[in-house]
């Protein structure tokens, strides 16, 4: 029981933190769009790292 | 959609519930062993099941060669000896020695035992794990996966030796060769070093790509879902940048220059432990969830048939969880390249930190 | 963590094992091979994009030169021509001078014989006037100097023409 309500701040947590990723890095590939495939490839990353940490978590608590 | 399949003709034999009402799968806790026993590995290659007119139980697949190193040495049977039990109830008699299966895991009965038995903690009493180095259906994938890569990129290679320009399936490797060099080893490791890590980086990556397909056949393949097979990947990530790591990166990691000696061995100990453990450690866990989730999931969600059945009605249930099942098989086609694109992504990334070189022509 | 409970050395050490031959040998016979053809094919296009490039820039000197040639050559044919004109023009007027000086030549020879001519017509004509005037003088001095009064009013009448001259 404990560990779903877990499992749910940590979904929460990294929602928030990939919309942020993938929000601002829209925002960046509208300013610049010629920049499109640099920030697309550091987003990706970034939500990798964000995912490891989340999955991470996830297992922890199982 | 290995799970349509199963779930759609028939159930994997399973102990407790398939003598009574012949292995079929109809309630959430049935469905539930069902998907947690997929995604474990299996001695036998396993693809489906079914009752005969004569209400005998007929498993479709093939056996594989188990091999374990025992307290008698290195002994080795087909799977099929174990004749599709998973529960530890029949007893294979090698050199003298009692052998059985329970959830995948070989044990070697005490002399004197008849089944294994458990204390409290799962723990067993009188018998114990064995070195199993069978040819299990993961490591069944593993050759599959290897013998493909052979196939397409030796008929690569050898493409060239005719003309400048591959025919064939080269057509479609060498834009993913291109790719991987040019996208993901170049930017991340630098233009002068690359070179050296690209056998790794190219197997590594159509390594995990080709299990991650193959996982999303009927064959019921999980081989990227299992810990062993990420935790072995990682640790070669781990390996070769650790072994490769320049003058620069080691005076970084242990004694970074331009803070107060004080935070030094601190700052030290954080980056070893991020180097050694955390890096890694959200590689290996990143791809085994990724793909473990999404078979549950597609599993999970093909099982709605069954489910909805008493709601819906068979086809109204069967048409929902086609087509969402459909809908998250697209997205892991998905996830099955990013996966594969990612793990090779940090890969070089982390690679590319280790070797890199600081010009000092400015002080830190 | 119960990921690990089903971690499996025998999995782990068969993957490991195949994972290094699988990188040897790809790594020996389709990886290297494939990234040196890729590679020197690579060299191959800029090479020859760089030699098309210098074609062009030669085809462009080329066809400078041609121009060049070619208003050289216009340059020298409109010389030509003029000149030839030139010495058209010049030979039509020197040929006119020639003939004009040729023309007042032959004129004034001809105006000098006709001249002579003319003189010699002149002094015949006088002298054959003189003969004349001295035949009638003569005559009529014979006539007149058969009488004596006449002689002498002759004498006193030349005589005072001479005074009046």
């Amino acid at each position: 029981m404990y560990n779903l309500i877990g499992a749910g701040l940590i979904v929460i947590g990294g929602g928030i933190g990939l919309g942020q990723i993938g929000g601002k890095a829209m925002e960046g590939i509208a300013r610049q769009p010629e920049a499109a495939g640099k920030i697309q490839t550091a987003m990706i990353i970034i939500g990798a790292l964000l995912e490891g940490l989340a999955f991470g978590a996830l297992l922890l608590g199982k | 959609m290995s799970s349509f399949q199963g779930f759609s003709i028939s159930e994997k034999e399973k102990e407790g519930h398939s003598q009574e009402d012949n292995g079929h799968v109809d309630t959430k806790e049935e469905i539930g062993d069902y998907i947690a026993h997929h995604l474990k590995d299996a001695h036998d290659f396993h693809l489906f099941s079914y009752t005969s007119d004569s209400g005998e139980r007929k498993h479709v697949g093939f056996s594989l060669p188990v091999i374990i190193w025992s307290s008698k040495g290195l002994v080795s049977f087909m799977s099929s000896e174990f004749h599709h039990d998973d529960a530890g109830h029949t007893i294979v008699d090698k050199k003298g020695l009692k052998f059985t299966k329970i959830h995948s895991k070989i044990y070697e009965l005490d002399a004197n035992a008849t089944a294994v038995s458990f204390d409290e903690e799962h723990h067993a009493t009188n018998a114990h794990k064995v070195l199993d180095f069978s040819i299990t259906k993961s490591v069944f994938g593993i050759l599959i996966a290897g013998l493909l890569m052979f196939l397409g990129f030796f008929s690569l290679a050898k493409g060239y030796k005719k003309g400048a320009i591959p025919t064939g399936i080269g057509r479609v490797l060498e834009p993913l060769v291109i790719y991987v060099r040019d996208e993901i080893a170049r930017p991340n490791i630098g233009e002068k070093k690359y070179k050296k890590f690209m056998p790794y980086l190219l197997t590594v990556f159509f390594f995990i790509w080709i299990l991650n397909l193959i996982g999303l056949t009927p064959l019921g393949f999980n081989v990227t879902g299992q810990i062993a097979i990420t935790v072995c990947l990682a640790l070669f990530t781990l390996v070769i940048y650790m072994t490769n790591g320049s003058k620069d990166f080691w005076a970084h990691t242990l004694w970074m220059p331009g803070v107060p000696y004080i935070l030094r061995p601190v700052l030290a100990f954080l980056e070893l432990v991020g180097f050694i453990l955390i890096k890694p450690f959200s590689l290996l866990v990143r791809l085994f969830a990724n793909i473990t989730a999404g078979h549950s999931v597609v599993m999970g969600i093909a099982a709605l048939m069954i489910l909805l059945k008493a709601q819906f009605g068979t086809a109204g249930a069967t048409g929902i969880s086609f087509f969402l099942t459909l809908f998250l098989m697209v997205i892991e086609v998905l996830v099955a390249f990013l996966q594969a694109f990612i793990f090779t992504m940090l890969s070089a990334l982390f690679i590319g930190m280790a070797v890199e070189e600081h010009d000092h022509t400015h002080d830190h | 963590m119960d990921i690990f409970n089903d971690f499996s050395i025998g999995l782990f050490a068969m993957q490991a094992f195949i994972l290094i031959v699988l990188i040897f040998l790809l790594g020996k016979f389709a990886w290297k091979p494939i990234l040196n053809a890729i590679e020197g094919r690579e060299e191959g296009i800029k090479d020859a994009l760089e030699a098309a490039e210098n074609a062009k820039k030669e085809m462009q000197n080329l066809q400078a030169d041609n121009d060049r040639l070619l208003k050289e050559a216009r340059a020298e044919r409109e010389a030509m021509l003029k000149e030839a004109r030139e010495i058209k023009d010049k030979m039509i007027s020197d040929s006119k001078e020639q003939a004009q000086v040729e023309g007042d030549k032959i004129i004034k020879q001809a105006q000098a014989a006709i001249e002579g001519e003319k003189k010699a017509a002149l002094a015949d004509i006088k002298n054959q006037v003189g003969s004349l005037s001295v035949e009638i003088a003569e005559k009529v001095i014979k006539e007149q100097l058969s009488d004596k009064d006449k002689q002498l009013k002759l004498v006193e009448g030349l005589l005072g023409d001479i005074k009046l001259n």
